[in-house]
């Protein structure tokens, strides 16, 4: 090999090296090789990448890492709620404008079209295992499912339907945290939401929250966090300021776990870290150690 | 009332000079005995916690300080509290719901502070945990914002019967520079966000969040300190009679409403 071909090979491994690391590791094949669009899910934790039809089967965690990656609201009701027994709650609230902030009707009638929902939080009644409960579903697809005013006032509405029919709640919690478009109203759903739940504590009813990803600002420093038990998903990101905003304040990089599920569990402010294969079990165990009685005998089966 | 506008305010609350909680609690209350620590982790110098006596009668105090100088601000961490901090402050809260004395909240921050220990010890859970136990305190809960009340740190003090500002306060989901950070990735259209995100007192009336405006002297509290902590003093001693009135029952359920009632939205 002449000289100036081997400063080639190291050339070309310098340019590689600058690549996204992952992609080394990646079973991604040859260059050349078109792969339809969305055929491929790539883990946004250990970059590994693998068929999309795998990993939904999966239910959508990295057979990898074990990261419990975001999904939207129907996948997550058919995984956790007993067939056909879901009811939603307050389908009909719309957000509004309320600072009049440039482009926001535009963004949510856009969201709306392409999630197929009218808003970031899904609420309703369902069983899981035959037990009575109500349940919210947070969803990052729209608009990382930032709270403003309907946000607030559904989850509102829930703890207050669920005080009134001596039900528990297991909310979903996911949230990229206040919604900025709706100013100060969106801060007051933090305390709006919190005085909800102080009452269904109050009338001596469990709230269960399972923590998913992401978990952060307002939402992490109000019902999320308020939980009887707190539950979380594994690998998921927890915490209340952005991970950059604490960057840019240390002037240093933070590690790769700070503000996981796992520093979470470690540090004291989640009860259990568990898998979505065993959720439903686990709630199940949970409705019973709280004296809920189960609707009718139950033979299995999930799905909304 | 104040004809400034959101960025003239702005301007004007962060001027060197306009009085912290350091001045206004001599000015307010007699006999202030400062009380420290959560309990749990530690004490944090960013919110002051006693009790005092205002018009003759005790008071819990709880502030957030601010420094009028760069040594203060250090030792108070620029008003940013930690999360044992907010604990401290939810202690004094239970320590006043147990002997019936009103709460008196000074709220003045650019917002909790951000950082690795912060999360570590649970900055959200510690908010978290204040506004549900400030939304059932057996107590009357007033808040008045000196300055800046930043996001879920302001609101952790905030979660009250009865809200009131100093006239060129400004209260606010974000600092307007991190709206414009956020939003069009532009930190620079500070004054432009100001302007947009409806933060002032009157704003904050007109949305229901906040009851009472108290007048500042032109060009501020600064101008003239004893002036405004006797208009802040005047507020507080039509307010705390007022709240001590009312049967606790109704004073929670007047609380819950305050909040239940903001949002808006369209429903099918």
């Amino acid at each position: 090999m002449a000289l100036e071909d081997l400063f080639k090979v190291v050339k070309d491994r310098s340019k590689a090296d600058t690549k996204p690391k992952t992609d080394a590791k990646t079973k991604k094949p040859a260059a050349g090789v078109e792969i339809p669009k969305g055929l491929l899910f790539k883990c946004p934790r250990c970059g590994t990448v693998v068929y999309r039809d795998d990993f939904e089967r999966n239910k959508s965690v990295c057979s990898s890492c074990n990261y419990h990656a975001r999904i939207g609201y129907r996948e997550r009701l058919e995984m956790t709620v007993d067939k056909g027994t879901f009811v939603e709650l307050d389908p009909g609230l719309a957000s509004l404008n309320p600072i009049e902030f440039p482009g926001y009707e535009d963004k949510i009638a856009e969201l709306q079209a392409s999630c197929g929902m009218k808003e970031a939080v899904i609420t309703g009644t369902c069983k899981i295992h035959k037990y009575n409960a109500v349940i919210g579903i947070m969803d990052s697809n729209f608009m990382m499912a930032s709270m403003g005013s309907v946000v607030g006032e559904k989850i509102t509405r829930a703890f207050e339907y669920a005080t009134e029919h001596k039900l528990p709640v297991v909310l979903f919690t996911a949230s990229g945290g206040a919604r900025m478009q709706e100013g100060i109203i969106s801060l007051m759903q933090m305390a709006k939401t919190s005085g909800a739940i102080a009452r269904h504590s109050e009338a001596g009813q469990l709230y269960v929250t399972v923590m998913t990803d992401p978990t952060t600002g307002g939402v992490t420093a109000s019902f999320a966090s308020l939980g009887d038990i707190i539950i979380a998903e594994p690998k998921v990101l927890i915490g209340f300021a952005g991970r950059r905003v604490i960057e840019g304040t240390i002037k240093q990089k933070l590690p790769d776990d700070f503000q996981s599920a796992e520093f979470m569990l470690e540090n004291g402010f989640v009860d259990m870290i568990v898998e979505r294969k065993y959720l439903r079990p686990t709630l199940s165990k949970i409705f019973r150690t709280h004296n809920y009685t189960r609707a009718e005998e139950y033979k299995g089966g999930a799905g909304a | 009332m104040s004809d400034l506008t959101a960025t003239q305010r702005l301007a004007l609350i962060r001027e060197k000079g306009r009085p912290t909680v350091r001045d206004y609690i001599p000015a307010l209350f007699t006999n202030f005995l400062e009380l420290h620590g959560d309990r749990h982790f530690g004490d944090d110098a960013a919110i002051i916690g006693g009790v005092g006596m205002f018009a003759g009668k005790p008071v819990t105090v709880l502030a957030q300080v601010k420094g009028r100088n760069l040594e203060e601000n250090k030792q108070s961490n620029f008003s940013m509290p930690h999360p044992e901090g907010y604990r401290k402050a939810l202690r004094l809260a239970k320590q006043a719901e147990k002997f019936h004395r009103p709460v008196i909240c000074l709220v003045d921050t650019p917002g909790a502070f951000c950082g690795i220990e912060a999360e570590k010890r649970g900055q959200g859970e510690a908010i978290a945990r204040n506004l549900m136990e400030f939304m059932t305190l057996r107590t009357p809960i007033i808040s008045i914002v000196l300055g800046e009340g930043g996001s879920g740190g302001a609101l952790a003090l905030a979660v009250c019967d009865e809200l009131a500002m100093l006239e060129n306060a400004l209260y606010s989901v974000i600092s307007p520079r991190g709206f414009a950070s956020i939003l069009w990735k532009d930190a620079s259209r500070e004054s432009e966000a100001a302007e947009l995100m409806k933060i002032t007192a009157e704003d904050l009336v007109r949305f229901g969040v906040c009851e009472h405006i108290i007048d500042e002297p032109d060009g501020g509290a600064q101008t003239a300190p004893d002036l405004t902590a006797e208009s802040i003093g005047d507020y507080l001693a039509d307010a705390i009679p007022r709240l001590k009135a009312l049967d606790t029952e109704t004073l929670l359920a007047r609380r819950y409403d305050k909040f239940r009632k903001i949002g808006v939205f369209a429903e099918e």
